[in-house]
């Protein structure tokens, strides 16, 4: 509908725009499309989830908008900019992505504090000491978690640190890659709230990644659903919340949600 | 409800290092009948410990220490290793959470299931491999054929999540530990799988421990959850009642997760109290 249209550019610039994505794997007859025409707009400030089962290609999408995955086509714009293939530097200090496993994104043997300086010496940053202090209190961990290695933390902890490392470089975009989905409910609970509270502070536009459909509906206020690749739907959250979504693999989705029921 | 397949009393589970000994699980008891019983906690609460430690799978420097472990009045502690080997499969399986680690990476998907079959029964090759394969579809893998002759890397993590259940099923074991079973799996997976195990508890009175951080799941699929914190029971209650429980550490659990029809801006945090360790474990008897 043209009219929605209108009245959203109207309220705010767009920070993250996706028209026909497209991504490969393989190569010849090898060749697999693994995302197919995938357009989604996010205007700056909104929070956008994408949900589907494993294999359907969300976190595909987000490893092409970060420059992970190099074999895609399409257009990619930020900030009303097309990016190219080759990301330019001021690229990274605008988008930054907060992966799954806490246990696996972080160096092993690299200290808390080089983890997050890092990339503040790459781009040039001055004031780093007070900037990973702050950093660490902003995620509430504080300063005295400085000069401890990954091992020492536990998964909360770890992920509180791929957050603080993603703000870093005071980005606008976070991409969320399943942020909470190796954590206990909990230790999910803190999380959540801390990366609404950021948002909230910063003005950041989310883009979260997931399975679990509550978590998205406590996050987000747009969801595009994924299968095989494809959006097979776009909506908002109240739609999700009534329970109305027009596509029949939404509503399975849904279904399964609410917990188990026994074969009808 | 008539005698309990499995008793449990004043179960231990301790780890000793030269500094000091972890006590994994202290002190709990319960009962599982011919019913779905679910073990919720969270991670180092010492729920897969509980399932690990009735199959004696406790690896050393891990101790287990009970008053009871009676399985359909056999006392499981009195038996040898040899006749332990018996129970393991045969009368009691076990589901493991990851299939990358439990399956053996060197030796075909079928042979695998065929073999779990063979060492139970004197079924012949060919037998072992017509089960196999019915097994392997009524857990609702497409092409069990060519499944069945590949290897455990060519398979995707929920099918080799469906494989290790169709390998723990095919004995026909009286009692099944499921630890995390459809952590790995997708919701609509999930479901499938779910629906098989619930059909062995209705159609063969198999009795199931299904170990689960999934609150709601447990609470829709199970008749009864244990609760865990810390190595001991806190409460235990009818699943259908889960949403009533009384418990701080429980009802916590339950309020910190988002619910897709009731919008919150904040999520409320756990806030523990150390007493809740220090209390004795209740008791969970049928």
């Amino acid at each position: 509908m043209p009219s929605s249209d209108n009245t959203k550019l109207n309220q705010a610039p767009i920070a993250l725009d996706i028209q026909n994505l497209n991504v490969y794997f393989g190569e010849g007859h090898e060749k697999f499309r693994a995302v197919k025409d995938v357009s989604i707009s996010v205007e700056a400030g909104g929070s956008f989830g994408l949900v589907g089962e494993s294999g359907s290609g969300k976190s595909t999408v987000l490893r092409a908008v970060s420059g992970l995955v190099p074999s895609w086509d399409g257009t990619v714009a930020v900030n009303g900019e097309p990016i190219s293939k080759k990301r330019e530097m001021s690229y990274c200090r605008t988008i930054q992505m907060v992966f799954q496993d806490p246990y696996a994104s972080l160096h092993p043997r690299h200290s808390i504090d080089r983890t997050l300086s890092e990339p503040l010496r790459l781009h040039k940053f001055d004031n780093i000491d007070d900037r990973v202090n702050q950093a660490l209190v902003d995620v509430g961990l504080g300063a005295s978690f400085r000069f401890r290695y990954p091992h020492q933390l536990s998964g909360g902890q770890r992920q509180r640190v791929a957050i603080a490392r993603a703000l870093m470089l005071e980005p606008d975009i976070l991409l969320l890659d399943e942020p909470t989905s190796a954590l206990d409910v909990s230790v999910q609970a803190e999380i959540l709230n801390l990366l609404s509270d950021i948002r909230k502070k910063r003005q950041l536009t989310y883009i979260l990644v997931t399975h679990d459909l509550a978590v998205v509906a406590h996050m987000c206020d747009e969801i595009a659903v994924m299968s095989h690749g494809e959006i097979v739907e776009i909506m908002d959250v109240e739609t999700m919340r009534e329970s109305k979504p027009e596509h029949e693999y939404t509503r399975e989705l849904l279904e399964a949600s609410e917990g188990y029921q026994p074969e009808a | 409800m008539s005698k309990p397949l499995l008793e449990v009393e004043d179960l231990w589970v301790r780890f000793a290092s030269k500094k000091r000994v972890v006590e994994a699980v202290r002190g709990i008891s319960f009962s599982v009948g011919r019913e779905r019983v679910g073990i919720v906690g969270e991670s180092g609460s010492g729920k897969s410990m509980t399932g690990r430690s009735i199959l004696r799978l406790i690896r050393h420097p891990g101790e287990v220490e009970a008053k009871k472990i009676h399985f359909d009045g056999q006392d499981l502690q009195a038996l040898s290793e040899k006749e332990m080997r018996d129970v393991r499969g045969h009368k009691i399986s076990l589901v493991m959470q990851d299939p990358k680690f439990s399956l053996n990476p060197v030796m075909k998907v079928g042979d695998q299931i065929s073999e779990a079959y063979r060492v139970h029964t004197n079924a012949s090759k060919t037998e072992a491999k017509e089960r196999s394969i019915a097994m392997l579809n009524a857990v609702q893998i497409r092409n069990a054929e060519r499944v069945y002759d590949s290897y455990p890397h060519e398979v995707s993590g929920g099918m080799g999540q469906r494989i290790m259940i169709a390998m723990m099923l095919i004995p026909e074991p009286d009692l099944l530990i499921a630890d995390e079973p459809t952590s790995a799996l997708d919701v609509t997976v999930q479901r499938r799988v779910l629906q098989i195990m619930d059909k062995l508890v209705q159609e063969r009175g198999m009795g199931l421990i299904f170990i689960s951080h999934d609150l709601n799941l447990v609470a829709s699929f199970c008749d009864r959850v244990i609760i865990m914190y810390g190595g001991r029971i806190v409460e235990t209650c009818r699943a259908d009642e889960l949403q009533n429980a009384k418990h701080p550490y429980t009802r916590g659990l339950l309020n910190a997760l988002p619910d897709i029809h009731k919008p919150k801006d904040q999520l409320s945090v756990l806030e523990r109290d150390p007493k809740w360790i220090e209390d004795p474990s209740v008791d969970a008897f049928l």
